[in-house]
């Protein structure tokens, strides 16, 4: 007997529910886009190495490419289209928008997704590779630039606004302008201006 | 994308029986690598079985002092773990300098364990590989091999092992647990990866149709004093061209206790014994480390294209106990 190779599933994303058939080989990102018209989350290589379709899969920052739709049944996803409360843009996306955190924007909804994923494991006291001694005894690292290039690494901005990614974040941190700005190594005139 | 059916697993028992033998079906976790091998046809399943759910995700206290890691343990929760950071930085080091915060959440330490090679020759279904297709030739042994194996290798494969977990739990003695439908079984890390040799294509010692269930990590009061350094050709987000796990307790100047593996040298993580026999009881000096790393890699044999990761890993085992040394001395 053929297996069956398609499924009635239901999704639950930015606190809605979703109830669609598809085929199994449906990812996470092309249900979001081709079947609910959510379409912020954005295909860049669809081989999880750039991190455009980050979505928050229960909180945690996910690459929605090389999630299968049918595996992210039961999960709550949040997209860029949930991060914000009401008319209040999330304070990330304030940040990206106040610091022109972006050239073209094609990566930056994942960008904050991912953003607010990192900044959540930030506060929680996970390490990075950056934060060089792991031991749980060492005070939690400061988000300094080296520690949000590390933990920003899947990422990737095709236009390299990656000066101004790192202050929005940093600033979206709640670091204060003056360690913002000194975290930052200033690489052009525009930057330090 | 090959079409094919998906079952979430309930349990153990269930995952093995919805696995029953097929070798057409294949266990899912976090997906990173086989939906990604899916999409290029390197993998083609007719089943799936999700096991991502099922109840191993826990990180606990081993009676003896040691721990025992469950297979679905993500790779960030591995990493984040005050047991993990405490007993076995190199551990928790080594999977941080690994993949993405975005593919850490979602990688599993099953997962891991059982990822395929990066090789360009493998990925590609238009290319031989004695990997993917035994018997079809490597074209990497003549051609595109910069980052390929220089100790173990076969003249069939030359591919590298891409994990850095499992270059620490080499260092670490860990031991791999699976159920079959036959019972469990384990395997110590050492025996798990199979060599190369003439059959490239089977990687693993793990039995048809096994579900690895976790790790246990044998206590080791060395790997308090551990570390994990990564070459990559970019600063994050990239495989190793070369990285070394090691351990290093060191008293009144003498070593007395060391562990040494090597990541993106060969087919496998690769212990380096013969390094380790040199730093034991040795004076704690740059010149026993550089004795030691030259001991073991009089192995290598480097490709036209790879010669440089022997000097490479000579200079990097050399620095990590040399920094390992000079914690030791604060």
């Amino acid at each position: 007997m053929a297996l069956p190779t398609s499924s009635v599933i239901t999704l639950h994303i930015n606190g809605e529910k979703h109830t669609l058939p598809v085929d199994h080989r449906t990812t996470l990102l092309d249900a979001l886009r081709e079947r609910l018209d959510l379409t912020g989350t954005k295909k860049g290589c669809d081989q999880g190495q750039c991190g455009a379709c980050t979505v928050l899969a229960d909180g945690r920052r996910t690459v929605a490419c090389l999630q299968l739709a049918v595996a992210a049944e039961g999960r709550e996803i949040t997209t860029i289209e949930g991060v914000a409360d009401g008319g209040r843009l999330h304070p990330v996306q304030q940040a990206f928008l106040d610091l022109d955190g972006y050239q073209c924007g094609y990566c930056t909804p994942g960008q904050i997704c991912s953003a607010i994923g990192m900044l959540a494991e930030h506060a929680a006291g996970w390490p990075s590779a950056a934060s060089g001694d792991v031991r749980p005894a060492a005070a939690a690292a400061p988000l300094t630039a080296e520690e949000i290039r590390e933990r920003m690494s899947g990422n990737l901005c095709r236009c390299s606004a990656y000066t101004s990614i790192v202050e929005a974040v940093a600033r979206a941190a709640g670091a204060d302008a003056a360690t913002a700005a000194a975290v930052v190594p200033a690489q052009s005139g525009e930057a330090v201006a | 994308m090959k079409e094919f059916d998906y079952r979430r697993a309930p349990d153990v028992p269930g995952a093995l029986a919805l696995l029953d033998d097929r070798p057409d079906a294949r266990y899912l976790a976090g997906g990173t690598n086989l939906v990604d091998l899916m999409k290029s046809g390197v993998e083609r399943p007719a089943r799936l079985v999700d096991v991502r759910e099922l109840p191993l995700d826990r990180v606990e206290p081993t009676p003896d002092g040691g721990l025992r890691i469950g297979a679905t343990v993500t790779n960030s929760d591995l990493a984040a773990h005050p047991e993990v950071r405490r007993r076995y930085p190199v551990l928790a080091q080594a999977v941080l300098a690994g993949a993405s915060g975005q593919l850490r959440n979602m990688a599993t330490v099953g997962g891991n364990l059982l990822q395929r090679t990066r090789c360009a020759y493998f990925t590609d279904t238009a290319k031989p590989c004695n990997k993917r297709a035994p018997g079809s030739g490597c074209p990497a042994v003549t051609g595109e091999h910069h980052n390929h194996a220089v100790l173990g290798a076969s003249r069939s494969c030359v591919a590298v092992h891409p994990s850095d977990m499992a270059v620490a739990l080499a260092a670490l003695d860990a031991v791999v647990h699976y159920e079959t439908a036959d019972g469990p079984g384990e395997l110590p890390l050492g025996w798990f990866y199979l060599p190369a040799g003439d059959t490239p294509h089977r990687e693993t010692a793990l039995p048809a149709g096994a579900l690895i269930t976790g790790l246990t990590l044998p206590p080791a009061p060395v790997a308090a004093r551990s570390r994990y350094r990564k070459v990559r050709e970019r600063a994050s987000y990239a495989f190793a061209i070369g990285s070394v796990a090691a351990a290093l307790d060191v008293r009144d100047g003498v070593v007395r206790d060391a562990r040494l593996a090597f990541g993106a040298v060969a087919s496998r993580p690769w212990r380096a014994r013969t390094a380790e026999r040199v730093l034991i009881g040795a004076p704690a000096t740059a010149r026993t480390y550089a004795d030691a790393a030259g001991a073991e890699l009089a192995a290598a044999r480097p490709l036209p294209h790879n010669g440089y990761k022997v000097p490479l890993m000579h200079n990097l085992t050399v620095a990590v106990l040399s920094e390992l040394t000079g914690e030791a001395a604060r």
